[in-house]
């Protein structure tokens, strides 16, 4: 593959991530358990669907076929998606919510910690804006987790199992493939396998702190999303998330 | 580029103005305005987002260019950078002053005060109206992606912080 086609690649990845939360955490508004809790889902919404902006806009330009930032969100089918798996795990319940920004926002925060010093200017120029932005989302969900844990029997009962239903997709946040080694080489792209120790520490601080026990580490791991490997959960999402732009092409409002 | 203002004249038309969602203080005060330069066939205005995903930036642009059409200028383009990332150390004592008069409490300390996500904020926010600062934080996220909300305990007020970004 040429550079441009791998850093698009790239770019696919970051900016589906932040597509597929951000619709995720929008399917919130409006059914928060308080109002400062569904305000806070839908700026975090706002914020990842501006990064998936950036991102997805960037890699229509290296593609230079004359296709936007909306036609790869909303014309594209589940099998060309290149998020996270845990992007696309449903809401289910506000513990399971917080839990997927947490183990999410922890890695996005070190990912883009590093990718600020790309060598490719765009990208350090988004990983520096998308940092301060998921640090924010990072304190956020951190503080939810330990008050889940460290709150009553029913909310502790409930950080616990939804940490042990997403733990099989967190090794998948640090797959990486022949794109990563080529952009690592040409110093672009950061190595995500280094990062992972420092994440899993992280990770144990707070699950510390919420009194949570991690899970075992030989557990089944779900792994492909970069390949375009998805849970079944996936293609109901981009239904609804694609259904205007496809029913009614070229519409706008 | 064909008109008769300067650079200068464009920087305090774009002054005039003001933040959709802030309207005490203009674009200009906010730092999302870069950039002002002349090209062959158009005036490029350089801007920067605050947030990703801040919604008030396409009303920005299209004030920007119906404020510039008033003055003859129809050929402007609008380019987004960015880098350097928008952060509220940009903002003057000037506009932060604007801020607290509006009701909003203005940033405190320095962005490089946030970036680690599980430290404890040790920076005290005052409160716009009583200027108590025995005040505490009701929710990380408020009705814009710049602001927190704050209560305040010396007055009995909510209020929101221009948070420090």
């Amino acid at each position: 593959m040429e550079e441009k086609e791998l850093i698009k690649e790239y770019c696919l990845r970051l900016g589906d991530n932040g597509l597929i939360l951000g619709h995720r955490l929008s399917e919130w508004c409006g059914h928060g358990p308080i109002l400062e809790e569904d305000i806070a889902m839908s700026n975090m919404a706002l914020d990842l669907i501006g990064q998936a902006r950036g991102f997805l806009g960037y890699a229509a330009t290296l593609e230079g076929k004359g296709r936007t930032e909306d036609d790869l969100a909303y014309h594209r089918d589940a099998r060309e998606f290149r998020n996270r798996m845990l992007t696309e795990i449903p809401n289910g319940d506000f513990a399971v919510t917080m839990m997927r920004s947490f183990l999410f926002s922890a890695m996005a925060y070190l990912h883009f910690k590093a990718l600020t010093k790309s060598k490719d200017e765009t990208l350090s120029g988004l990983a520096e804006k998308s940092l301060k932005e998921v640090t924010y989302h990072l304190r956020h969900s951190s503080q939810w987790i330990i008050r889940l844990g460290d709150g009553t029997a029913e909310s502790h009962e409930k950080a616990q199992t939804a940490l042990e239903e997403l733990w099989m997709y967190t090794e998948e946040l640090f797959e990486t493939d022949e794109v990563d080694t080529a952009l690592i080489k040409s110093g672009i792209a950061p190595d995500l396998s280094s990062l992972k120790k420092e994440w899993m520490t992280m990770v144990e601080e707070i699950l510390y702190k919420a009194t949570l026990k991690k899970p075992e580490m030989n557990t089944y791991q779900s792994k492909g999303g970069i390949k375009g490997n998805h849970t079944e959960h996936l293609g109901f999402l981009l239904a609804e998330m694609q259904f205007l732009p496809r029913a009614y092409p070229g519409t706008s409002w | 580029m064909n008109t008769t203002l300067s650079i200068d004249q464009i920087w305090k038309l774009l002054h005039s103005i003001p933040d959709p969602e802030v309207p005490a203080i203009s674009i200009v005060e906010l730092g999302v305005v870069r950039n002002v330069e002349f090209t062959d066939a158009d005036v490029v205005i350089t801007m920067t987002p605050t947030y990703s995903g801040c919604p008030a930036l396409k009303a920005m642009e299209d004030d920007i260019k119906s404020t510039l059409s008033k003055e003859g200028i129809n050929s402007v383009k609008v380019k987004m950078v960015y880098k350097p990332a928008w952060t509220t150390d940009w903002l003057s004592e000037e506009t932060k002053a604007k801020l607290e008069a509006y009701g909003i409490a203005p940033p405190v300390g320095r962005s490089s005060d946030q970036l680690l996500p599980f430290a404890t904020l040790k920076t005290k926010v005052s409160c716009p109206f009583c200027k108590s600062e025995n005040t505490k934080l009701t929710s990380q996220f408020g009705s814009t992606a710049c602001k927190a909300l704050y209560y305040c305990d010396g007055c009995h007020q909510p209020f929101e912080h221009f948070k420090c970004h």
